[in-house]
Order: structure tokens, then C-alpha cells, then sequence
């Protein structure tokens, strides 16, 4: 069985995609989850603001998504760009 | 020096049943300690309910154990069975069952032991409610032992197939990967679910009369947090009974390898952060029972957002194995 260098690259381009986004996945996970947990938290001490906090949660959330995303353009650039 | 497939199955089977025990062993004696240092603490707050306290910590701990018995069971199996000779795809299987039960057993064993903490806590409170606790706490242990209950059935599935007439590669990536995704995937919910129990039970004893919906809101933000460990579950499944084509080549392998750790790691971080926004809300249900509809919306919205990731890992996984 003769492995080539391209098949080495390609080999090295799966497991990095695989790896990217799942090494990705762990901080966006838990920094979401603590700020929808403060944002319940926030609720319940004060039910009239749901909407408000609401809103705020889900900004403060799309900004830690961010990172995610990155994985997630990564691995995909490792699949089917590079 | 010559080395046949019986050296290399047994250094894979008694390294496997290692890794299995060892890693089995870390999260079940995490929680049963946190629980021990609970219920001595409650006892310190109120000794006279040190006999329901002692009782509610065993029966907790006993839960908690339960992941890391499903390890030794693993390990002895992996120890004392003569495993077909007939391929090399035997080592990978031995292997990846071990790892597949060590990893499983840490989460839902350090999960299994909040809510154990929180109910002994919680008798020390209300010594009047610890029924309702002891069943409280029960159920939301009973759901943190999924995950590893996920792994041990990956781990029988790969040791009681027959492997054999696979080709050896790609399909020694695909089973290491199937381990690794079932493994992997199940550390998140196991300490996700146990955080959500844990309110629940200070729940149920700061409010009684509240018992129920706290139940509720916990076996749903439970039912969230546990999805991960089923996206590990499917792709494990995925990569042990799809036959994938034999090839020369390193990239396939590769490919299902990187699709099982993708997966496994990938569902770690959301199935603790599903677990800490569910762990808030039910916490709320309680003290401010009026906002019950407010705060399971929010919760909801909030565990799907951070979902979001989890499913980007089961999307890349399916990529790898369906698309490369």
C-alpha cells in the first residue's frame, strides 16, 4: 500500500475539518447556554422585561455564535477548498 | 520478532479495558464526592435529619456509580473474551469499545451527583418534603445516566458484531470513530442534565407545592440537553453499520475518523451550556412560579441558539462520511 503525499494532504484536510469544528463547537456551546442561563435568571427576577432581555440574550448569543462560525467556514474551507 | 493478529487483539483489548476503567472511574467518583461533602454539610445545618440525609446521599451515590459499573463491565468483558482472530478490524473494535465506555461514564457520572448534593441539601432545608425530593432526585438522575447508558450500547454493539468480513481500512477508522462519537458525545448531556436536576431538587424543597411544574421544566430542558449525546449516538451508529468501499488510500480513513471526533467533541460544549440556561430557568420556576410561560420560552430559545454549534459538528460529520 503506497501512500502518496496528496493522499497525506487530504487525509491531514478531513481530520482538521473534523477537528475544527469540534474543538469549535465546545466554547460557543457553553458561552451561549451561560448567557441564555443569565438571561432566565433575568426573567424571573424581573418578567417585564422579557422582550428586552430577550433581545439582549440573543445579541450577547450571536456574537459568541461568531466564533462557531469560524469553525464552521473553516472545516468547510478544509473540505472543499484547500 | 513476529507478531500475529492475537499479540496485537490482545494489546488492543487489555489497553482498551485500561482506558475503559481509568476514564470510566473519573466521573463517578467526582460526583459521589461532591455528594458526600453536600450531605455532610446539610447534616451540619440540621442534624436531625441526618438519617433521610445519609439515606438520600447512598441512594444517590449509588445512581452515580452506575455509569462507572457499566465501565468495569466493559473492562471485564474486553479482559476475559476471546475475540475472533480472523482480521486486524478486531484491534480497532476491542480499542474503540474501551474508549467508547471510559469516555460515556464521566459525564453522566459528575452529572449524577448534583442533583444527589442538591436533594441532601434540600432535606437539611425541609426535612417534611424528603419524598418528594428522594423521587425528584431519582428522576433527574435516572435521565443523566442516558449518555452512558448511549455509550454502553455502543460499546456491546461493537463488541458483539461481527466485524470481520469488513475491508480492514477504511473500517478501523469508522469503528474508532463510531467509539469516539458515542463516547465523546455523551460527557456534555450527562453533566448537562445533572445541572438541571440539581436546581430542580433546591426547587422542589425551597417550594413544595411547586413540585411539579419544577419536574416538568426539568425533563424538558433535560430532553434538550440530552439531544446532543443523540446526534453522537447517530453518527456512531452511522459509522459502524454503513460498509464503507475498501481503499488504498489514507484520506477515506481519515475521513469517518474525523467525522466520529467531530461529533464526540463537537457535543461536548452544548450539552453543557444547554444544561447551565436550564439549570437557571428551573431554579426560577420555583421562586417565581408566575413567569413559568416567559421563562420556558426564553429557555427554549436559548438552549436552540446553543444548540446552533452541535449541529454544525453533526452537519461537518455527515459531510465527512456521506460527501468525501
Amino acid at each position: 500500500m503506497a501512500i502518496e503525499g496528496a493522499d497525506i494532504i487530504k487525509a491531514a484536510a478531513f481530520l482538521g475539518a473534523g477537528l475544527s469544528m469540534g474543538l469549535g463547537a465546545i466554547g460557543p456551546g457553553v458561552g451561549e447556554g451561560m448567557a441564555a442561563a443569565k438571561a432566565c435568571e433575568a426573567i424571573g427576577r424581573n418578567p417585564q422585561e422579557a422582550g428586552l432581555l430577550t433581545r439582549t440574550m440573543l445579541v450577547g448569543q450571536a456574537v459568541s455564535e461568531s466564533t462557531g462560525i469560524y469553525s464552521l467556514v473553516v472545516a468547510l474551507l478544509l473540505l472543499f477548498v484547500v | 520478532m513476529e507478531q500475529d493478529i492475537q499479540t496485537w487483539i490482545s494489546v488492543a483489548a487489555y489497553s482498551g479495558a485500561g482506558i475503559a476503567m481509568g476514564c470510566g472511574a473519573i466521573g463517578a467518583a467526582i460526583g459521589e464526592g461532591y455528594t458526600a461533602a453536600q450531605a455532610n454539610y446539610a447534616i451540619s445545618r440540621n442534624p436531625g435529619a441526618s438519617g433521610d440525609i445519609v439515606k438520600s446521599m447512598l441512594v444517590g451515590q449509588a445512581i452515580a456509580e452506575s455509569a462507572s459499573i457499566f465501565a468495569l463491565v466493559v473492562a471485564m468483558i474486553l479482559l476475559f473474551t476471546n475475540f475472533s482472530t480472523e482480521s486486524y478490524v478486531t484491534v480497532s473494535v476491542v480499542l474503540s469499545a474501551g474508549l467508547c465506555m471510559g469516555l460515556g461514564a464521566i459525564g453522566s457520572g459528575i452529572g449524577s451527583g448534583f442533583p444527589a448534593g442538591a436533594a441532601c441539601i434540600g432535606m437539611s432545608r425541609q426535612p417534611g418534603t424528603s419524598a418528594r425530593l428522594t423521587t425528584n432526585m431519582l428522576i433527574g438522575s435516572a435521565v443523566c445516566q442516558t449518555p452512558s447508558i448511549f455509550a454502553l450500547v455502543t460499546s456491546f454493539i461493537l463488541l458483539f458484531t461481527n466485524f470481520s468480513d469488513r475491508p480492514l481500512s477504511p473500517t478501523w477508522a469508522a469503528i474508532i470513530g463510531a467509539g469516539l462519537a458515542s463516547g465523546l458525545g455523551a460527557i456534555g448531556s450527562g453533566v448537562g442534565g445533572g445541572l438541571v436536576a440539581e436546581t430542580s431538587c433546591e426547587g422542589t424543597a425551597r417550594n413544595p407545592e411547586m413540585a411539579a411544574p419544577v419536574t416538568n421544566i426539568m425533563l424538558l430542558g433535560q430532553a434538550v440537553t440530552q439531544t446532543t449525546a443523540i446526534y453522537g449516538l447517530l453518527i456512531s451508529f452511522i459509522l459502524m453499520f454503513k460498509t464503507f468501499p475498501a481503499s488504498d488510500s489514507l484520506a477515506p480513513s481519515m475521513a469517518l475518523l474525523g467525522a466520529g471526533l467531530c461529533m464526540g467533541i463537537g457535543a461536548i460544549g452544548p450539552g453543557i451550556g444547554e444544561g447551565l440556561t436550564a439549570r437557571s430557568a428551573v431554579q426560577w420556576v420555583s421562586r417565581n412560579p408566575k413567569s413559568i410561560p416567559e421563562l420556558t420560552r426564553s429557555m427554549l430559545v436559548g438552549q436552540a441558539v446553543a444548540e446552533s454549534t452541535g449541529i454544525y459538528a453533526l452537519v461537518i460529520a455527515l459531510i465527512l462520511i456521506f460527501v468525501m
